[in-house]
């Protein structure tokens, strides 16, 4: 069992529920237990760092700390990107040195070391420990599901911050949903900012950020965008309509592209219904491509078995030729040899 | 990049630019104006100074110009520009220092941005965690703009993900101590800057 110091972020029991509940869903069904810090408190996001350092480092620290207390010997989990962002920039700088640690203490009023370290949902799944029990646990694959894997910002940069080595193609979320049958598409826009809370202050300019992705994410084939991010998410998922809305009146095509949590597909691949982990709740419709592509999924399963029987077929009916000839020359060899005996046999007699 | 009259930049002007790259960590000399950090950056379209072009200003100690310009608060903060300078520059953390710095300077060039990070730290202060429905209430009330996202807020209602209840964590009081000693060294450290530049604010 895996254990984990839970920072659930504002948005679990909100926006972000349908994250919520399929993270524990699967967190459940491989064995990884997340325990909630007792009385953590909103990481402050960019709003903190965009009015004062300082506080952009204690507001995390205060959970920080508590999860030191409380949970000791636990590495602390925030799922929600912006989250992360915030705790691992805060425990990099509690970390430089004990000058800055002092600083903090004196903020947070509390002991505090930086002992735990932050991680990112798509870490703890990078373990080959959680990626065995998802192989052990998916009971469908799914297969035929084209997705363009959306990693956003805040999981990967800064890049020193988040310790990320593949800034601009990040593999994790892949590999998982190669994991489950899924096949991810190469696409450009991975890490490309959602907009984040400046789809709120400048919406008209953070606006086409949102389209391009959905752009890049269908020129590139892809049926669906999966997501690691609740924001990321929203900003996608629920503007989606607005952005649809205004191509029409520009006389183009609406996208028709639903966005997963990677939680969500993972759930499915265990056997989840769709409501179970939260996917009933999404704004763009995303139910129906999941059930065209388990129904493309079975015909391709029928079509393969279809080949496999036919190949089958053919080697039989080859290997019976084979036979055949084998033992129409075997009796040939042995009428030969009679013969052969045959008149052996008159010559001794006469 | 507008001409500029060089003669007109003080000796304030430049320790007020280096004072931002300061807080940056930034050396200003570093980048030699590539423009890579403009290349990659999802909302230069929008800025009214490319992101390169808010550096070159900084060198050239024409801290009006920066202090004014709209782009530090359009920047999202998504740290492309930092990613990829070859030079090593952080411009993103630049532009969050010129940000305070013109916030601090009482300019608030695009109000909406500042008025959201404000009604943000405003609705931890008080509850300890962020209860986003009251968030976007405030933020359309302060901004003006009434109608913003209401459309999304009946969807949200409809699919259960905001509510009217406020989320509350039992040591709100303790988060808004830690916001308020977090503020205050944050003025102790400006303050105490602005001495050793001598005096200028």
């Amino acid at each position: 069992m895996m254990k984990y110091a839970y920072f659930p972020g504002c948005s679990a029991e909100t926006t972000g529920k349908s994250f919520t509940i399929s993270t524990s869903y699967v967190a459940d069904k491989i064995g990884v237990e997340l325990v909630e810090i007792p009385d953590w408190n909103c990481c402050g996001t960019s709003a903190a760092a965009l009015t004062s350092p300082e506080l952009a480092v204690a507001l995390p620290a205060r959970s920080l700390a508590i999860s030191e207390r409380e949970l000791p010997g636990l590495d602390v989990v925030a799922p929600c990107a912006g989250c992360y962002r915030s705790l691992k920039a805060s425990l990099a700088y509690a970390r430089e040195s004990q000058e800055n640690r002092d600083q903090i203490k004196r903020i947070i009023n509390a002991p505090y070391e930086a002992k735990a370290d932050v991680l990112t949902l798509l870490e703890v799944f990078e373990s080959d420990d959680v990626r065995e029990a998802i192989t052990a646990k998916v009971q469908r694959k799914l297969r035929c599901l084209k997705v363009a894997c959306y990693y956003g910002c805040a999981m990967v940069r800064p890049a020193d911050v988040c310790e990320c080595d593949n800034v601009e193609d990040p593999q994790q979320m892949d590999e998982l949903m190669r994991l489950i049958g899924a096949e991810p598409v190469s696409w450009a826009f991975k890490t490309e900012c959602c907009g984040a809370a400046q789809q709120m202050t400048v919406p008209v300019q953070a606006k086409p950020m949102i389209e391009r992705i959905f752009q890049n994410a269908a020129a590139n084939g892809a049926d669906c965008i999966v997501t690691s991010c609740p924001l990321c998410m929203l900003n996608l998922d629920m503007r989606e309509a607005e952005i649809n809305a205004a191509r029409v009146a520009r006389g183009e095509e609406p996208f028709d592209i639903p966005c997963y949590y990677f939680t969500e597909l993972i759930g499915l691949a265990m056997g989840a219904e769709p409501d179970e982990v939260g996917i009933g709740i999404h704004f763009h419709p995303a139910k129906t491509l999941l059930l065209q592509r388990e129904l493309d999924a079975l015909e391709l399963e029928y079509a393969e078995n279809e080949a496999r029987a036919a190949e089958e077929r053919k080697k039989a009916e080859m290997a019976a030729k084979i036979a055949a000839k084998k033992a129409e020359k075997a009796a040939k060899a042995a009428a030969a040899k009679s013969t052969d005996v045959a008149a052996e046999a008159e010559e001794v007699a006469r | 990049m507008r001409s500029l009259n060089l003669s007109a930049i003080s000796d304030a002007d430049r320790r007020a630019c280096e004072a931002i790259a300061g807080e940056a960590g930034v050396n200003l000399k570093d980048c030699y104006q590539c423009g890579k950090c403009t290349a990659g950056c999802p909302l230069a379209d929008s800025m009214d100074l490319m992101p390169r072009e808010v550096i070159r200003y900084l060198q050239l100690g024409a801290i009006d110009i920066v202090l004014d310009a709209k782009t530090p608060w359009i920047c999202a903060q998504c740290v492309v520009c930092s990613s990829r300078c070859p030079q090593n520059v952080d411009i993103c953390s630049v532009m969050r220092a010129v940000r305070l710095a013109s916030k601090h300077a009482g300019k608030r060039p695009v109000p909406e941005a500042d008025i959201f990070d404000d009604e943000f730290i405003a609705n931890v202060r008080a509850h300890g965690v962020s209860n986003e429905q009251y968030l976007a209430a405030f933020y359309n009330l302060k901004s003006g703009h009434l109608m913003q996202d209401m459309g999304n807020a009946t969807r949200m209602l409809a699919r259960g993900l905001v509510g009217p209840a406020i989320h509350n964590t039992k040591g709100r009081a303790n988060v808004a101590a830690v916001i308020d000693r977090a503020l205050e060294a944050d003025a102790e450290r400006r303050a105490k800057a602005a001495e050793t530049r001598g005096g200028e604010a």
